[in-house]
């Protein structure tokens, strides 16, 4: 373990004592405060909209809607709204597509006679028949010709008909929200013709595109800030409308304008992780060889954008399997669009695939892991690519012995632990490890400092530890003497924060540009009177000081060569990119989530006695921040498997427990044990670190894990999420 | 948020005194469901009369019976080391309730008037007979899990949403009340009220009427008591179904009971008939699945909270066992 393998959380003392700047606690000189009113409607139009008494109440500056907004020129060129990428024109015309929709912006002096303001604004619709409730909604479905929504078919069509065993099942999972910590906020200011945003964003220069097409103005133009983020789990993957209407705002007043979305518009404004039913047909020989698996999904997508993600991929390569056939469609609905939510696709997809694995392992009267074990996969199928890596067998030992698999029994309800039923359940995750071609500039300060830079975002997985620990690995510093600047546009082009592909695109490039760096160094200390003579294989390079490898009266510290020559001889501005090499591999992260629960059956009460979490994510760059982030992801598929689920009104189209006093997530004593695993081997294909993705896999498989162990202690299926106690109890009638 | 005017009284007499006849001056103590819903337009009083400075926080032991002021904090009252020994339920029903930031905010009084926590009641854009007379009730063919399954009207479907208070039902609590023609008792099962065609009116405390303590006569319920609840997590959710139960038990033969439940219905739910069959009785399994049983007799699902009518059976029962093994 190299020293910089646990390092401390550089920008912990920053979050926890507060001093951490979020983008709405800029000091802003002149800002004004500005909300946004919703449709009480789920579809139609707006037929009148009353703003009198709001543009008449004390200290409002401003009241904007579809009937007098200075539109945004981008809204002309963008034509056809139907393409992803092209979000809900806020305030573009009087048509409602959702509940809640922003249908007027309040700009108020603050933030009190604002909120007041925009609670008098009153509108009257033509209302439209809507549609939130997929189930009811089929006809509507659609395929889309993409990488993501084409048919996928390997071996014979639905082979698993033809299988000695059968397994037809059905899944559902609900709608779940992100619903970060940090609320969606901006701070939005013009200066001249170029807008600056201080926003909750998870990728800078992605911001600074959708921008830019809608105001018209150049990319370069639009400054972004985004540099500490309490949270996203993907909603910040997106442009939304409220970030639009901040700008449209600030541009009317010409003062800077700060928008705080309030907690239930968290629920019905800036996306969530789709509604899905999902059908599983799988099929295998007597003794529990996979000859068939077909993995269909219909999800819902909003009426303005198809919005899909890869909820049936996994099946496609995760299992030793010669006919495979995955089908996904989606359904417009009259709702916000969804957005990858951490583990997007995956997390769904596992679900089902998981589950089914489970129960046709029960007709198959076998362990479910060696089930698995039985149709390990050891290349992939569905690329016929091998592996770079694959640690899935490790994993699997290790979380059996770490949660006592061997007290496992196969027969449902048959452990018990006083009057609690025992289960033992697992569920494998997996995700694809990306890297984005990403810029970095390294510099070594005369003060002994060494600067990285980059724009990508940290929102909260601690992608400014990994820079510093890799940073400090290459150049000797010490992990205090690196600085990182990063989140904000002007800085060196990093890639959006999402898909576990930071460290793997970030932390190359830092490797990168560190090393190149060193070495410009140590050429033009090569060149310096004191090492005549010594060729530069012969210096060496540690603790700011070069000196020869022979002869260590020879040396010239860092600072004094600074000092004689020109500060840009010491900086290496370098865009990394994967190898070609790379190409030929299939490259994963894997994990297994193992859980014990204990059940009260007549309660429904389902306690999570022990909960191990276990990945091969090749190279643990950090110890605390991987398993801090295995941790958080693990309790992320609990919340999914348990409690979370947006419970819709469908007579009204509208959320009823918007809020975080009915939308449950998992508190502490929710999960009475807690344990994570990482095989920490180098992967010899990914990157030079040889790090594989995490954030996803954290979570994808956590959910199917607690499915199975409930049915392995109660002998109760259930297959629609949240694993609710009313779906344990019996409901006969007294 | 409107603008309102907040106001600090001195004394109850001046606090009843500068409430008007409408809603639209209100007393605040806590504040920890009040301000709520100011925050959500589902009340919007433009003075607040704050009743914090008022000489009833004191919990006294007096002959014969427990006073507790209606400004002692929920947490006060749980962590009170007399209380926790003298009446045990009291103490476990608290501390199962919110969290305990919200607990060192509560008062006792404010416990007893929190709004319940329907969601059509929140949200200002749905129709609700509590919220906004004859608009209709929501949850009535709606979402409707949490809901009643006794004493429910075609008006509403809300229950009451305090722990606190179930444990106060089955201990045949008084509460004293002070007004503009005096001061009066209210017997703690009466206090609450049943929706009827009438769901805006939570209980039958009158306009200008202030909480000033609840008295909790002297009993033998020391050892074997239980608060059960069941809600969706371990913390920080409210009882989909709970159940208080005090039982005096002399050689394992049951010689006094007490039941309440929480979560099913618009006031805490006591089980007379339940805890008249168990009287006499000797504590068995047996028994206890009867009483459960017993105890949900005309009750009744709308959809969604259909299971509440087994988990409140075997709550009951639960519930019982616990106590009598205490």
């Amino acid at each position: 373990m190299s020293k910089t393998s646990n390092i401390n959380r550089v920008d912990g003392f920053a979050k926890v004592t507060g001093s951490a700047t979020y983008s709405a606690e800029y000091k802003t000189p002149g800002v004004v405060y500005a909300c946004l009113v919703g449709s009480t409607i789920a579809k139609g139009r707006i037929k009148t909209i009353d703003t009198k008494k709001a543009e008449w109440a004390p200290g409002v500056l401003a009241v904007i809607t579809h009937l007098n907004v200075d539109k945004p020129s981008g809204y002309e060129k963008a034509k056809d709204k139907h393409n992803f990428g092209q979000p809900l024109q806020i305030f573009k015309d009087d048509s409602v597509l959702y509940y809640d929709q922003p249908i007027a912006l309040v700009i108020a002096d603050t933030f009190e006679r604002m909120r007041y303001a925009a609670s008098l604004i009153k509108a009257d619709y033509l209302k439209e028949e809507h549609a939130t409730e997929l189930k009811k909604a089929a006809d509507k479905e659609k395929k889309v010709e993409t990488d993501k929504g084409n048919d996928y078919h390997r071996g014979e069509h639905d082979g698993y008909k033809n299988a000695e065993v059968i397994l037809e099942t059905e899944y559902t999972i609900p709608t779940e929200v992100h619903n970060p910590m940090e609320l969606a906020n901006i701070i939005a200011k013009w200066e001249g013709n170029k807008p600056v945003l201080y926003t909750k964003s998870q990728g800078v220069e992605g911001t600074r595109r959708s921008i830019a097409g809608v105001f018209g103005v150049p990319v370069e133009d639009v400054e972004v800030h985004s540099e500490y983020i309490g949270g996203a789990f993907g909603m910040g993957l997106h442009t939304w409308p409220y970030e639009i209407a901040a700008l449209i705002g600030s541009k009317k007043l010409n003062r800077p304008v700060k928008l705080v979305l309030h907690r239930e518009q968290m629920f019905t404004n800036v996306g969530f992780r789709p509604y899905t039913i999902q059908k599983m047909g799988l099929g295998a020989t007597k003794d529990g060889k996979l000859t068939g698996l077909t993995h269909e999904a219909v999800a819902m997508t909003s009426s303005y954008e198809d919005f899909m993600e890869g909820t049936v991929n996994m099946s496609r390569f995760i299992y030793d399997c010669a006919n495979v056939s995955t089908r996904y469609r989606i359904v417009p609905l009259d709702t916000c669009t969804p957005i990858w939510m951490r583990g997007p696709g995956e997390a769904t997809g596992s679900f089902a695939l998981e589950s089914a694995m489970d129960e046709l392992a029960y007709k198959l009267n076998l362990d479910p892991i060696e089930f698995r074990k039985r149709n390990y996969a050891e290349k992939d199928l569905e690329q016929n690519k091998p592996w770079s890596s694959k640690f899935l067998l490790e994993c699997y030992e290790a979380g059996m012995e770490k949660i006592g698999w061997k007290n496992r029994k196969n027969e449902p309800g048959s452990v018990k632990e006083g009057n609690w039923l025992v289960g033992y359940g697992m569920g494998t995750g997996t995700f694809g490890c990306y890297r984005s071609p990403t810029s970095v500039k390294a510099k070594f300060l005369a003060d002994g400092n060494l600067v990285l830079q980059c724009s990508v975002n940290d929102m909260g997985p601690g992608t400014a530890t990994m820079m510093t620990a890799i940073g400090a690995e290459i150049t000797g510093f010490a992990p205090e003497n690196v600085i990182i600047e990063m989140g904000k546009s002007g800085l060196p082009k990093g890639p959006t924060q999402g898909g576990s592909a930071t460290t793997s695109s970030v932390g190359s490039a830092v490797h990168d540009a560190c090393n190149l760096l060193v070495s410009k160094v140590m050429t033009l200390a090569s060149q310096n009177a004191a090492f005549k003579g010594i060729p530069i294989t012969d210096l060496t390079f540690e603790n700011g000081l070069i000196s020869s490898k022979k002869d260590n009266s020879k040396s010239i510290s860092l600072a004094s060569l600074i000092n004689s020559n020109k500060p840009e001889d010491f900086e290496v501005e370098n865009l990394s990119k994967a190898a070609e090499e790379a190409k030929k591999y299939s490259i994963y992260s894997f994990s297994v989530h193992f859980v014990k629960v204990l059940v009260n059956p007549n309660l429904g009460k389902i306690r999570l006695a022990h909960v191990v979490s276990c990945a091969d994510i090749g190279t643990v760059i950090n110890q605390k921040t991987s398993a801090g982030q295995m941790f958080g992801g693990a309790v992320g598929g609990i919340g999914m498997g348990l409690m979370e689920a947006l419970e819709i009104d469908h007579r009204f189209g509208r959320p009823i427990n918007n809020n975080f006093a009915d939308y449950h997530v998992p508190v502490n004593a929710d999960i009475e044990k807690q344990e994570v695993f990482f095989v920490n081997k180098k992967d010899p294909i990914s990157n030079p670190m040889g790090t594989k993705g995490l954030g996803e896999t954290a979570l994808v498989g956590m959910a199917p894990a607690i499915a199975n162990a409930v049915f392995n202690a109660t002998g109760k299926r259930v297959r629609d999420l949240p694993i609710t106690l009313d779906k344990i109890i019996e409901t006969v009638k007294v | 948020m409107k603008n309102f005017q907040i106001i600090k009284a001195l004394s109850s007499s001046s606090a009843v005194a500068s409430i008007t006849k409408d809603t639209s001056v209100m007393f605040i103590a806590g504040g920890t469901n009040l301000v709520d819903l100011m925050k959500k337009n589902v009340v919007a009083p433009d003075k607040l009369i704050d009743i914090n400075a008022l000489d009833l926080k004191k919990i006294e032991f007096l002959n014969g019976k427990v006073s507790i002021g209606a400004l002692a904090k929920n947490s006060q009252v749980a962590e009170d080391q007399s209380i926790k020994e003298k009446l045990p339920l009291l103490a476990l029903a608290l501390a199962a309730g919110a969290s305990q930031q919200i607990r060192h905010m509560a008062t006792v009084g404010g416990n007893m008037l929190q709004r319940t926590r329907c969601p059509y009641f929140y949200n200002t854009d749905m129709p609700c007979n509590k919220r906004v007379p004859k608009s209709g009730c929501g949850a009535i063919g709606g979402t409707n899990r949490m809901a009643a399954v006794f004493g429910t009207s075609d008006s509403c479907i809300a229950v009451h949403p305090s722990d606190m208070c179930v444990a106060l039902a089955a201990l045949d609590a008084t509460v004293l009340v002070e007004g503009p023609k005096g001061k009066r008792q209210i017997n703690f099962t009466d206090f609450h009220r049943l929706p009827g065609n009438t769901p805006e009116k939570d209980n039958t405390l009158e306009i200008r009427e202030l909480i000033t303590s609840i008295e909790i006569p002297d009993n033998n319920f020391t050892k074997n008591v239980h608060y059960l609840k069941v809600r969706d997590r371990s913390s920080y959710a409210f009882a989909l179904v709970s159940v208080a139960v005090a039982l005096e038990l002399k050689n394992n033969v049951i010689s006094n009971a007490k039941l309440a439940m929480g979560g099913v219905a618009h006031k805490p739910w006591r089980l007379t008939e339940t805890e008249d069959f168990l009287k006499g009785k000797t504590a068995s399994e047996d028994i206890f699945k009867q009483a459960g049983k017993l105890g949900m007799k005309g009750a009744r699902g709308y959809g969604d909270n259909d299971f509440k009518l087994t988990l409140g059976a075997n709550a009951i029962t639960e519930a019982l066992t616990i106590a009598a093994s205490k």
